[in-house]
């Protein structure tokens, strides 16, 4: 038996639409399967993992604080990959914007006023951007691959970030804990409902940067550059499009937003610099980035629910006693299932090779041809 | 003397893991397949390797069990782009965390606990010849086995029919296609060999390297044997050499910290994915080296039209 893929006429709208839907159904029925593997009541578990995070007011606060830097970071990442750029070092921009954007809080805490918070944000921005302004000029100058480069960014700015936070930046009032001075006041970024939960401005950001992204990709000039080169570099040549300028604009687009993402992160949920600032959220944004068509509206829809992934893996490991490790299990098994389902946009799927055909139904199947 | 030989020694010890993945990997893409799942299969390996050896007592069985492990877990990857046409590129991140994810859950029971190594090799008198002895029949089984694997796939790839069917389908797997050569089907094991040997290289990594387990213990290895396949620019014998230049990176920078040399260990440790950087932007300036051995269609879903 085997797998035939029939390509159809045109892709699917029907599929195009239901794919991640049939991606999250599945990932549901596979957690299942692993929880009852696990020992643990399927249906408990998934109650556990997927509705009991997102039951009360506060927990949705939570999942906004979750989902923001996903969404952020994905939105960043659609354009990169709309374009069949492959900037997969989002984690490395991530730390780099976090640490560019702490520089005032830290070098300078005695710094006030309102001023303070917008230049750091920005700031975050500019980090985030140079340093992934580093694979793109490899790749438009060398022609280096961005896979590859991108990806060894994030150790090194992992371990720049470690020695930071334990060497130079060193709180020398916290009793030697490898953290940075707690950012004051004007430092942090307010909450948006402080009467009923934590989110943070970080959550509006990350909707604003996907309203903005949205336009550009649909109603300007450069997105639609974006996407003529992203799916046919040699027609988008004729146009007089640039790849080189490209690769630089989508890699300083996804770099800025993800350093965004760490400096909101850092200034709004953590509240000073430490070794580890993200549970895997540049990885993850792609998962979200995928799983939202990257399209950024729905990107915001796939942010929302892979930040639920982590929420039911700390849920997991607290009420089930299961490894939130659960969390990142969901999440490639979510991926893989979009994968999948988005062939079925473009092709049909047959099972074919179980023994021959009866002879009326191979004369059907000619008829059909 | 005896300080040099331990170097080389664990120098060797470093090579092996990258060595064996880049190998493998060297086929799949020779194959015009990108996998770069390698971390995640790798780190199966790892798990698998652990797992079994100390639930068995036996590093021999976990030796196996990572290969199995390893290979099953590519066969996930080459469903999906083989069978299924999925894009590799994302479908090859997606194997790496879910790889990576599945094995930190698998492994919450085994952090800490001390492992089984494989036992190096110990000839009785050739081993006990000064110096060379101990570097050429006093290596762990490991060792051996990726020497024994170069050889073989440069052999297999440039000597054999096979070989020729396998890189032709790299090149155009439409002309192959046309040929009446089973693409997909040569594709399919291809991948898995590659499985396999991430999945031995994991295995290595928590038998020989370290005989324990730590959460993402392969820390950037399976990306580094990927970007020695590009080094190497699809040749199985600079990728031998590719993965000792980065074993000697690897220690030098561990004996650098040990040595207390005033730079931050960071910074050190930051070494081998730095070198990985600057050694692929050397390659990719020599734009006809890199352009004559890439595999033409490397990365392209290939649907046979019937």
């Amino acid at each position: 038996m085997r797998l035939e893929l029939v390509k159809r006429p045109q892709r699917s709208m029907l599929f195009s639409m239901l794919s991640p839907f049939i991606a999250f159904a599945l990932t549901v029925i596979a957690g299942a399967l692993m929880f009852a593997f696990l020992g643990v009541n399927p249906a408990t578990a998934l109650f556990t993992y997927f509705i009991s995070p997102i039951t009360e007011v506060w927990q949705i606060h939570e999942l906004a604080i979750k989902a923001a830097p996903l969404i952020l970071i994905a939105v960043g990442l659609s354009v990169c990959y709309r374009a069949n750029i492959w900037n997969i070092g989002a984690e490395g921009q991530f730390v780099i914007g976090a640490i560019a954007g702490s520089i005032i809080p830290v070098l300078y805490p005695e710094m006030q006023g309102p001023f303070v918070l917008p230049m750091m944000l920005l700031m975050g921005m500019v980090g985030g951007a140079l340093y992934a302004g580093i694979p793109a000029f490899l790749k438009a100058r060398f022609g280096t691959n961005e896979i590859l480069t991108s990806l060894m960014l994030v150790y090194v700015a992992q371990l720049f970030l470690d020695w930071m936070v334990r060497g130079p930046w060193r709180d020398p009032k916290g009793f030697n804990f490898p953290q940075t001075v707690q950012f004051n006041s004007s430092a942090v970024l307010p909450e948006i409902m402080p009467m009923s939960g934590r989110a943070n401005w970080g959550f509006l950001f990350a909707l604003i940067a996907a309203v903005l992204i949205w336009f550009m990709m649909s109603r300007m000039l450069k997105g639609f550059e974006v996407r003529v080169l992203g799916s046919s570099p040699r027609a988008g040549r004729f146009a007089g499009f640039s790849l080189n300028r490209m690769v630089f604009f989508a890699f300083m687009v996804s770099g800025a937003l993800a350093g965004l993402a760490g400096i909101s992160e850092v200034s709004g949920a953590i509240g000073q610099l430490q070794p580890s600032i993200s549970p895997g959220y540049g990885f993850t944004a792609i998962i979200v980035a995928f799983l939202g068509r990257l399209n950024p509206l729905g990107i915001v829809a796939a942010g929302l629910v892979l930040g639920l992934t982590y929420l039911g893996g700390e849920a997991a490991q607290s009420v089930l006693g299961i490894s939130d490790k659960v969390a990142r299990v969901f999440q490639g098994m979510l991926l893989f299932f979009v994968l999948g389902c988005d062939t079925l946009i473009h092709y049909r799927i047959r099972l074919v090779g179980l023994g021959a055909p009866k002879p009326q139904v191979a004369a059907k199947l000619e008829e059909a041809r | 003397m005896d300080i040099t030989v331990n170097i080389l020694m664990t120098i060797a010890t470093a090579a092996t893991p990258l060595l064996i993945a880049a190998i493998g990997e060297l086929v799949v893409e020779r194959s015009g397949v990108l996998n770069l799942g390698v971390e995640g299969m790798m780190v199966m390996g790892t798990i698998g390797g652990f797992g079994a050896a100390y639930l068995t007592g036996n590093p021999w069985i976990g030796l196996f069990a990572g290969i199995a492990l390893g290979a099953i877990f590519s066969l996930l990857f080459a469903v999906m782009t083989l069978s299924l046409a999925t894009n590799q590129v994302a479908t090859g991140l997606s194997l790496t965390i879910l790889g990576l994810g599945l094995s930190g859950m698998m492994g919450t029971n085994f952090v800490g606990l001390p492992g089984e190594r494989l036992p190096n090799l110990y000839i009785p008198v050739l081993t006990d010849i000064p110096v060379i002895g101990r570097l050429l029949f006093g290596q762990d089984p490991i060792f051996y086995m990726s020497i024994v694997l170069v050889i073989a796939v440069a052999w297999f790839l440039f000597r054999t029919r096979t070989g020729l069917t396998l890189r032709s389908i790299g090149d155009s797997h439409t002309s192959a296609h046309a040929l009446g050569i089973q693409v997909i089907r040569y594709r399919y094991l291809a991948v898995v060999f590659g499985g396999a040997c991430a999945g031995l290289a994991g295995a290595h990594l928590s038998l020989v390297y370290t005989p324990q387990w730590v959460e993402n213990m392969t820390a950037g290895r399976g990306w580094i044997a990927l970007a020695l396949v590009v080094f190497a620019s699809w040749r199985p014998l600079r990728v031998l050499a590719g993965a000792y230049i980065f074993g000697a990176v690897w220690i030098g920078q561990l004996h650098a910290q040990a040595f207390g040399i005033p730079v931050p260990s960071q910074f050190l440790s930051s070494l081998p994915y730095l070198a990985t950087i600057v050694v692929l932007v050397l390659i990719s300036r020599n734009k006809r080296l890199t352009m004559m051995n890439t595999p033409a269609s490397l990365g392209q879903p290939f649907v046979p039209d019937r």
